[in-house]
Order: C-alpha cells, then sequence, then structure tokens
C-alpha cells in the first residue's frame, strides 16, 4: 500500500476545487437555488402536492440528484483527464501506486465534493422551502453511494476522452436530460403511456426515487431496483476503470 | 562486480502505428555510474527510459531494477527511481514548494519540509518557492522537474535531455548537481544531444540507433577504441588541390589549402604515415608543423550514424 500516494493525490484534487470555489461549488448551489426559488417558492405554489408532498418540497432531491450527477462525473472527469493533457500523468504513471489506490484517490476527492456539494444545496434548499428528512442515514448512505459511482463513472470518461468537448457530452447530453426526465419534476404516475414505461427504462429515475424516499418516504418504483440500479451505477463503471488500467487504455502506450 | 542495479533484457517495443522503436535491447546499469545514452531524435532513448520507468508498456522482455521486476514488483522498482522527462509538464497553478511535496507523497514517502527545503535550496529555487509554475521562467521549471524527481531520494535518476533548450549557466550548474548526486552515490543515466554532456560528466556511453544500443563502453575505452586520430599537416606554401601522387591517403585540404588532413586508426597494423611522409619528401611538399588529435565523441557518434546511412 502506498497510502502516502493516495493522500497526496487526495489533498492535490481537494486543493484544485478549493482554488476553483466559485465554479464548482458556489455556480451550481446558486443555479440549484434558482430552481427552488421559481419552482418550489413561486410556482410551487400553485402546483397540486405531488405524492401528498408539497411540490416545492418534493422536486428538492431530484434537483440535488441533478447537481450532484453531472458535477461527480464533470469532476472526477476533469481530474484525471487535465494530467493527460498537460502531460503531468507521467509522475502517476511511474509513481509506486497502484491502479486501485489511484482510483481511491481520485475519486475519494471528486466524491467528497460531491457529497459536499449535496450538503450545501440541501442547506440551501431550506431557505427556500420546507424540507423534512424521514431517513437521515439512508439519505447519506445513498448521496455516497450514487457519488462515487458516478464519479468512477467521471474517471473512466476523463480516462476515455481525448478532448474538453468529449468530456462535457456525457454530461450534458446524457446524465443532464436523463435527470429532467427522471422524475425531478413529477412523479411518473402522473405521466400518461406510453412515455411511463418508456421513463422506465431511464436509470436516473430509479436514483431519484429512492433518494427521493429518503426525505419523503414515498416511491416511483420499488425500493429494491434503486438500491439495484445503485449497485449497478458502481459495478459498471468499476469494471470499465479496471480494464482500463489493464490494457492501458489511452494511458500508457 | 556486483549485480547491476538496472538489468534490461532483449526489450522490444513496438508501437500501435507499428513503429519499432526497440529492437531487443540489453544492457546492464551499474550501481553510482553516470550512463549517458546518445542517440539521433527518434532513436528510442526515451521510449527506452519510459519503459523502465513504468510509463510505456514493453512488447517483450524484461527489466530488473535492483532485483525487482519492474512490473511484477512495481512499486519496489519504481520507488528507487526518479524521472526528468524531457518535456516541461508542470501543473502551472501550483505553487513550488506544493508540487515538490506533492511528489514525494505520491512516490510513497512521508511528508518531510526539511528534506523539502534542502532539496529546493540545492537547486536555487528557494526563494521561488511559493512561486506558481505558470509564472517561472523554463529553466527554473526544468529546475522545479529536477527537484520533483529528487523529492523522495531515489537511489537512480534518469535525467531525459536534461539540458536542452538550456542556457549555459543552468547547463553548469546542473553538470554540478550530477556530480554532487553521484557522489552521493546516486545512479544516473541521461540522454543527451550534447556530445560534450556526455564527454563532460559520463562514465560510460551508449549509443542508441534505430532502436539498436550499437556502441556500449567506459567513455575512454570506446573513444579509443572506436576513436581515430587525426594528423594536420602545416604546409609552407598553400596548395591549391591535393597532388594526385597523394590520392592513396584520401587527405582533405583544409585552411584554404596551408594544411592537409589525414584520419588514420591507432590500431590499425600500418597508420599509413611512414609512406605519406616518404612521399611528401619526394613529391617535395615543405611542411612546418605537425599535430595529431583524437577524435571526440562526437566523430565517433556521427561516424557511426553514417555507417548506418550508407548502409
Amino acid at each position: 500500500m502506498n497510502p502516502y500516494g493516495i493522500k497526496a493525490i487526495y489533498r492535490f484534487e481537494m486543493a484544485r476545487w478549493g482554488r476553483t470555489l466559485w465554479q464548482s461549488l458556489v455556480a451550481p448551489v446558486i443555479t440549484t437555488s434558482l430552481y427552488f426559488l421559481v419552482f418550489g417558492s413561486a410556482i410551487g405554489s400553485r402546483m397540486s402536492d405531488m405524492a401528498g408532498v408539497n411540490y416545492g418540497s418534493f422536486i428538492v432531491p431530484g434537483l440535488i440528484m441533478l447537481s450532484v450527477l453531472t458535477q461527480a462525473i464533470m469532476n472526477a472527469s476533469f481530474g484525471i483527464y487535465f494530467p493527460k493533457f498537460t502531460g503531468t500523468i507521467y509522475e502517476l504513471l511511474s509513481a509506486p501506486i497502484s491502479p486501485l489506490e489511484t482510483v481511491i484517490a481520485y475519486v475519494g476527492a471528486a466524491a467528497t465534493k460531491a457529497v459536499i456539494l449535496a450538503l450545501v444545496t440541501l442547506a440551501t434548499a431550506t431557505l427556500f422551502v420546507e424540507v423534512s428528512i424521514d431517513h437521515p442515514l439512508w439519505m447519506l448512505a445513498f448521496l455516497a453511494t450514487i457519488s462515487v459511482g458516478f464519479c468512477l463513472l467521471g474517471f473512466a470518461i476523463g480516462i476515455w476522452a481525448q478532448n474538453f468537448e468529449q468530456l462535457q457530452v456525457v454530461p450534458m447530453l446524457v446524465v443532464t436530460p436523463l435527470t429532467f426526465l427522471g422524475g425531478v419534476f413529477y412523479s411518473v404516475a402522473a405521466i400518461a403511456e406510453p412515455w411511463r414505461t418508456v421513463t422506465h427504462l431511464n436509470p436516473i429515475l430509479y436514483l431519484v426515487s429512492g433518494y427521493r424516499w429518503t426525505f419523503f418516504n414515498v416511491i416511483d418504483v420499488p425500493l429494491w431496483t434503486s438500491v439495484a440500479v445503485m449497485a449497478g451505477s458502481i459495478i459498471l463503471p468499476l469494471t470499465m476503470i479496471v480494464w482500463m488500467f489493464r490494457s492501458g487504455y489511452r494511458l500508457k502506450s | 562486480m556486483s549485480d547491476p542495479i538496472i538489468r534490461i533484457e532483449g526489450l522490444k517495443k513496438s508501437y500501435a502505428g507499428g513503429v519499432e522503436a526497440l529492437k531487443g535491447v540489453d544492457l546492464d546499469i551499474e550501481k553510482g555510474e553516470i550512463l549517458a545514452l546518445l542517440g539521433p531524435n527518434g532513436a528510442g532513448k526515451t521510449t527506452l527510459i519510459s519503459i523502465v520507468c513504468g510509463i510505456v508498456t514493453p512488447t517483450s522482455g524484461k527489466i530488473l531494477v535492483d532485483g525487482h521486476d519492474n512490473q511484477g514488483d512495481f512499486r519496489a522498482a519504481r520507488s528507487m527511481i526518479g524521472l526528468v522527462p524531457q518535456e516541461l509538464t508542470t501543473d502551472a497553478f501550483e505553487s513550488v514548494w506544493a508540487t515538490v511535496s506533492f511528489s514525494r507523497g505520491l512516490f510513497g514517502k512521508p511528508r518531510d519540509d526539511r528534506k523539502i527545503e534542502d532539496i529546493l535550496r540545492r537547486l536555487t529555487l528557494w526563494d521561488k518557492r511559493k512561486a506558481k509554475m505558470m509564472e517561472l521562467s523554463g529553466g527554473m521549471k526544468r529546475r522545479v522537474m529536477i527537484a520533483k524527481a529528487l523529492s523522495h531520494e531515489p537511489e537512480i535518476l534518469f535525467l531525459d535531455e536534461p539540458t536542452a533548450g538550456v542556457d549555459v549557466e543552468l547547463r553548469r550548474d546542473m553538470w554540478e548537481l550530477v556530480r554532487k548526486l553521484r557522489a552521493d552515490g546516486t545512479t544516473i543515466i541521461l540522454t543527451t544531444h550534447y556530445i560534450e554532456e556526455a564527454e563532460e560528466m559520463a562514465d560510460r556511453v551508449g549509443v542508441i540507433r534505430k532502436g539498436e544500443l550499437v556502441a556500449l563502453g567506459e567513455k575512454k575505452a570506446l573513444m579509443a577504441q572506436m576513436g581515430q586520430r587525426t594528423l594536420k599537416i602545416t604546409l609552407d606554401d598553400a596548395i591549391a588541390e591535393i597532388p594526385a601522387g597523394l590520392a592513396e591517403w584520401g587527405l582533405a585540404l583544409e585552411d584554404d589549402g596551408h594544411a592537409l588532413c589525414y584520419r588514420f586508426d591507432t590500431h590499425a597494423e600500418h597508420t599509413g604515415i611512414p609512406g605519406l611522409m616518404r612521399r611528401l619528401d619526394e613529391l617535395h611538399i615543405c611542411y612546418k608543423d605537425l599535430a595529431t588529435h583524437q577524435s571526440s565523441l562526437e566523430d565517433i557518434f556521427v561516424s557511426l550514424v553514417h555507417e548506418e546511412r550508407a548502409a
């Protein structure tokens, strides 16, 4: 084991975050707060309750997910892509640190940031709407698990990407639309067929539903399916990363 | 002789594009020596270094670093090695202190501020410790790269083209540093285009050409073995062309016709010098000075590379 190496990378990544706090924490919190303000306070008061929950409160877990999923991917992908881009990756590749330790350090730092972002966003949400949390420990556990999963996905994207545009493709063109359509603003029970069935193909629906359960004890899909998708969101990218390191894919020639 | 600190056996590397960068290199590097690897661009020097350091995966072959397989036992192998790559790649927003400390941690060593301070002072970077990397000049960045490589106190240091694009003063500083490191027992492998650098610093010299190690030896032995001497005959009166009677010696006319140069091999059975002298007498060519000099590594290098082109 190389604990000093893990610590060095973790601290490096957290310091990078500290330098760009406006972009990586303040901006997403403000953006999400605008949703709380508009959909929660302003429009929310004219909307009927959703699954027995006040509309303004109902959208909070989903909006936190939206923010966490995109930021987790962007942060983790940038963390490994940037050294590749500048060439400083030589040092990582020549260091006595294993792929697993590398992943723990980068993904650990990115997931820490995602969890902090979520908690700050949640705290901000309480300024605009009333939020209760029925299962606080599960809320934290789900949040941490989902953060790690999407940071792993981001890390894999960072290894795969060959330019800055490719870094943005997945969070912007895949995750954001899927999250919007994954029941952030509505309960899937409220939409008509065939779209209800189509929505069930969206994996993010399961994450949003599970996360909302920890707040309000209401679900769109069975809880076990949410847990299964969470497990999948860790196992799939992890498998990709293991393969990438084994084959040296876009890391080593 | 003790076991080599690095043993490279049958190392081959073909890149995905089909380029055969290394065609089976065998090389033993002795503990505590300075080995210079010379070779033209694209000869495979950087590939060789990158494979030993773990940045490039070899196609076949084996590398032992102090007995540790550099793939199977990569932790032990890599923690002994410091690498200063050719390109100046740095984290623009990091401070000098932070980036050098980061390297130490990355290579598995606990924090030691005094050690980092010592390294920064040796490289005259102490005053710049708080500066961001992007604020530094190219020469300063190069120093930081060296500081990063030394931060974990490696026993083996690879310097890939350490003085490319570096001013005279920094080059001298760097030579001085390399000598000090060697005195402390560090094994140093450097690649260079500058023959004078190899000549100045190396104990042994290896020449790489098109993925093969074509020459390797003690610098002095290599020079003696491969070196040719040049006899320069300074003439009383300038001549316009070399007389037909001297054709068999393959002379060169220099200094606007004031000098004849003859290259010979001291190890050859006949140097050809006595015959040349007699012939000059017969042709009534008078000379006022004779001088010989040993060809430098540069001449050897050029002749090796030319040999290949002619082949």
